[in-house]
């Protein structure tokens, strides 16, 4: 069963640019061999709220990983053997997707209610704003 | 009008026996009155023999402002919620409603736990 985890870690500052790019990669090779999808985004350089060993900043690399549950224990266990990396967190994600998915899905279907009361009443009050109308109802 | 204000004081005159204890026990409810909510910080209302001052309702930010999402990667949304100590503000002083509440602490204690706020004192 395939779910949806964010794994953020963060590695140490003086990191260079290429192994980093090879780690996330390997990162991500282990993760599409175990029939997973990633999607990984670099923050970059950033202050951290409280010492962690003997650095003031890291660099945060967040990844979107879709895939089953022991991608993300391999995953956690070559981080942990990685040495540049200092702290990493999961956090699983499909049921806050869903649900915000769902509140979306009502939303939208309220808006069509209102919307459509407006649209019927649009063409007896006033013909000609009709331009204006077709351009309120676009973003929706 | 003279005797209309007269006859309920000459009514209660006669009758002192029994408004006396009605009297004293409308005084305590009245004490008690404004002694409850006091304690509560509930909207305390111009109120007879309370002190009088309006305290404006505190409504939910992310029930207001419709923000649904609330993630540990948002320092900025959750760096409101947090006192300067780095301790979580309590419901009561921000308003924040019950459900979006536990969200909201679970995502600060997930922004701790990957250096993106402080367990203790300000981000340096």
């Amino acid at each position: 069963m395939n779910r949806n985890y964010e794994l953020m870690f963060i590695v140490r500052p003086d990191m260079v640019d290429e192994d980093l790019n090879k780690l996330i990669s390997t990162l991500e090779s282990s993760v599409t061999s175990a029939g997973g999808t990633t999607k990984t985004e670099v923050w970059g350089k950033r202050r951290l709220a409280y010492r962690v060993g003997r650095f003031n900043d890291g660099i945060f690399v967040l990844m979107l990983i879709d895939g089953v549950g022991a991608v993300v224990h391999e995953l956690e266990r070559r981080l942990r053997v990685t040495e540049p990396v200092i702290k990493f967190l999961t956090v699983r994600t499909d049921e806050e997707l869903k649900r915000l998915d769902k509140i979306k899905k009502i939303r939208d279907s309220k808006k069509k209610a209102s919307a459509a009361p407006a649209a019927t009443a649009a063409p007896v009050a006033a013909t000609p704003e009709a331009g204006t109308e077709t351009s309120a109802s676009a973003p929706v | 009008m003279a005797e209309e204000t007269k006859a309920p004081t000459a009514h209660a005159g006669s009758s002192g026996s029994e408004s006396r204890p009605e009297r004293s026990g409308s005084d305590r409810s009245e004490r008690s009155g404004p002694r409850g909510p006091r304690p509560a910080g509930g909207p305390g209302g111009p109120r007879e023999g309370g002190r009088k001052y309006f305290r404006r309702k505190k409504v939910c930010k992310f029930c207001v402002e419709k923000i649904e999402a609330v993630n540990y990667k948002d320092v900025r949304l959750l760096a409101q919620f947090v006192a300067e100590s780095g301790k979580i503000t309590p419901r009561r002083l921000t308003g924040v409603c019950m459900p979006h509440q536990r969200r909201l602490s679970r995502a600060i204690k997930q922004a701790r736990n990957i250096a993106l706020l402080p367990f203790a004192g300000r981000a340096q």
